[in-house]
């Protein structure tokens, strides 16, 4: 991978991280992370429980800051990407309190409020924003329901929606695909390669790898760093998938393999 | 219950009336409740019922320093009720101890303290106020803290309205796009901190967490709508204050327990009947 320690910035890149480290009081959760997608690409962020994928997410969210190394999104320093909110955050559906008394309109319009003033007032084009996003999600009938009577599926999708409305370039999903049926799956992937084709970058989470086979284009491997990341043909061998998912990797601070169960 | 059934509604209604003190417990009551009914909006919502009982409970030895030193109440209730919620965070976070133990453990860290001080100071403290409030002796001075502290707070409320909303619903995206959280969270923490303040005149100490969770609760029962859910806390809990400040009068029964077993009953009410989320209506949609 990358020998120079000049990292040059790439502004084609959409994320861009070089020897990112993260640590929570001394505890690794990330060491000598560097990756590379280009815009435009659905992506598999593949690993285990405790791997660092949240960890990752954190820190391209700008939540953790990273003890050592560099992280660019569209060539902008993280705390620049927030301010012009440029990443989105789509959460699974059960992190989010289901029973909160709003409608799926009001949470596609927070997707807004990066841009409105002080008091969050929405304009007429935050409100042609919303509608289109919710007509891109095919929710433009769940407009006025309350969000906890919708089903996990349908609520992933008023998530995706304010991602959209957010005109965010990056997204981070984290395990889109659990807990949702075959139906909106199949309406899921053919959005993300909606998104792909407008040149955003979709970054998931997770650790079904049959799901990373059909959907992404490109696939990262961690265990507390980036083992390794690209063409998802290319990086799915049984070498490097023993290595994120075998525990034959030691763990550089303790020296300890991970445990074989979770093979 | 003979002396109410006595009485026509209208006399029952209109002839505390003509009592200076009952005219200005009533306002007083319905201001308090009003304004803690909408932040038990966002406290329910949040999740930190807990951390109400906390705070109001941490002004204790506030209150009876400032009485003893001749400063506003409101003052050193204020200060202690944000101290004890900066402590809370401190050792949270610098010990290996759970959020509800270390709550639990300032809080009646605090609270003891406030008690022994009551009974070192010499002073004309009445404890029994301080404990479980006095809304018909309440001072023209109180009631003018009272009037300043509601303004506050509800400006400070419908300012942040969307924000706070969004955090209490999902913080994470609130970071994401680049809203400080940490200001809000501490925000929150302030305005529960004042509510406490003026909550505490009409219930007391150990009761005014009825106060800040009850009335959202009992709307949050009738609704999916968070501005109708806003406005049901604030109108239930407002009549709540002023019944229960009336069965006070004509029953002769302790005016901050009153208050909140009015509202306690509203809640049971809406857990009953409440059309959408009540247990026995939710029994019918599932037979049918």
């Amino acid at each position: 991978m990358n020998s120079s320690f000049d990292h040059n910035v790439n502004e084609s890149l959409s994320i861009d991280a070089y020897q990112v480290c993260v640590d929570y009081h001394g505890t690794v959760a990330l060491y000598d992370a560097s990756l590379k997608l280009a815009s435009g690409s659905i992506c598999g962020l593949v690993g285990m429980n405790g791997a660092g994928k949240t960890t990752l997410f954190n820190a391209l969210m700008g939540f953790v800051r990273p003890s050592r190394g560099v992280i660019r999104i569209n060539g902008k320093s993280v705390s620049e990407a927030q301010r012009d909110q440029i990443v989105a955050y789509v959460p699974q559906s059960d992190g989010i309190d289901s029973s909160f008394p709003i409608s799926v309109w009001d949470v596609v319009m927070m997707g807004r409020y990066g841009g409105m003033n002080f008091l969050r007032i929405p304009r007429e084009s935050d409100r042609k924003a919303v509608l289109h996003a919710l007509e891109r999600v095919n929710l433009l009938d769940f407009i006025h329901r309350p969000i906890g009577t919708l089903s996990g599926g349908q609520r992933k999708r008023a998530f995706l929606a304010r991602a959209i409305a957010q005109r965010a370039s990056v997204l981070l999903l984290d395990e889109p695909f659990s807990g949702i049926d075959v139906r909106t799956e199949k309406l899921m992937s053919e959005l993300f390669i909606q998104f792909r084709n407008e040149g955003r970058t979709i970054l998931v989470s997770t650790h079904d790898l049959s799901h990373v086979r059909e959907f992404c284009d490109l696939v990262v491997l961690i265990n507390k760093t980036v083992l390794a990341y690209g063409e998802t043909s290319e990086v799915f061998t049984s070498e490097n998938l023993s290595l994120t998912f075998g525990g034959m990797q030691p763990d550089p601070i303790s020296g300890s393999a991970a445990p074989e169960e979770y093979f | 219950m003979d002396l109410l059934l006595s009485f026509s509604p209208f006399d029952f209604l209109v002839e505390p009336l003509s009592y200076e003190f009952m005219r200005r417990a009533l306002i007083v009551s319905a201001l308090v409740g009003g304004v803690c009914g909408l932040l038990s909006c966002y406290l329910t919502l949040k999740g930190w019922a807990l951390m109400g009982d906390a705070v109001s409970h941490s002004v204790m030895p506030g209150v009876v320093i400032a009485y003893a030193l001749g400063l506003p109440f409101s003052l050193g209730a204020f200060v202690f009720g944000v101290g004890s919620v900066a402590l809370i965070g401190f050792v949270k976070q610098k010990s290996r101890i759970k959020e509800d133990t270390v709550i639990g453990l300032v809080f009646t860290g605090f609270f003891a303290f406030g008690l022994v001080l009551v009974s070192k100071i010499k002073s004309n403290i009445d404890l029994m106020h301080i404990l479980f409030g006095s809304p018909l002796g309440i001072s023209n001075s109180d009631v003018s803290q009272t009037l300043i502290i509601s303004f506050i707070v509800v400006s400070l409320l419908i300012l942040f309205r969307k924000d706070l909303m969004l955090y209490c619903f999902d913080a994470t995206h609130a970071r994401s796009i680049g809203i400080n959280t940490g200001l809000l969270h501490y925000l929150l923490l302030s305005i529960l901190s004042l509510a406490a303040v003026v909550g505490l005149q009409t219930v007391g100490i150990i009761l005014v967490v009825a106060m800040l969770i009850t009335p959202g609760a009992t709307a949050y029962l009738f609704t999916d709508r968070f501005d109708r859910m806003t406005f049901l806390a604030v109108l239930f809990s407002a009549i709540s204050s002023i019944l229960g400040v009336y069965f006070s009068f004509w029953l002769d029964i302790e005016t901050g327990g009153s208050i909140v077993l009015v509202q306690t009953l509203m809640f049971l009410i809406a857990f009953l009947f409440a059309p959408k989320y009540g247990i026995l209506k939710t029994k019918h949609n599932i037979s049918t």
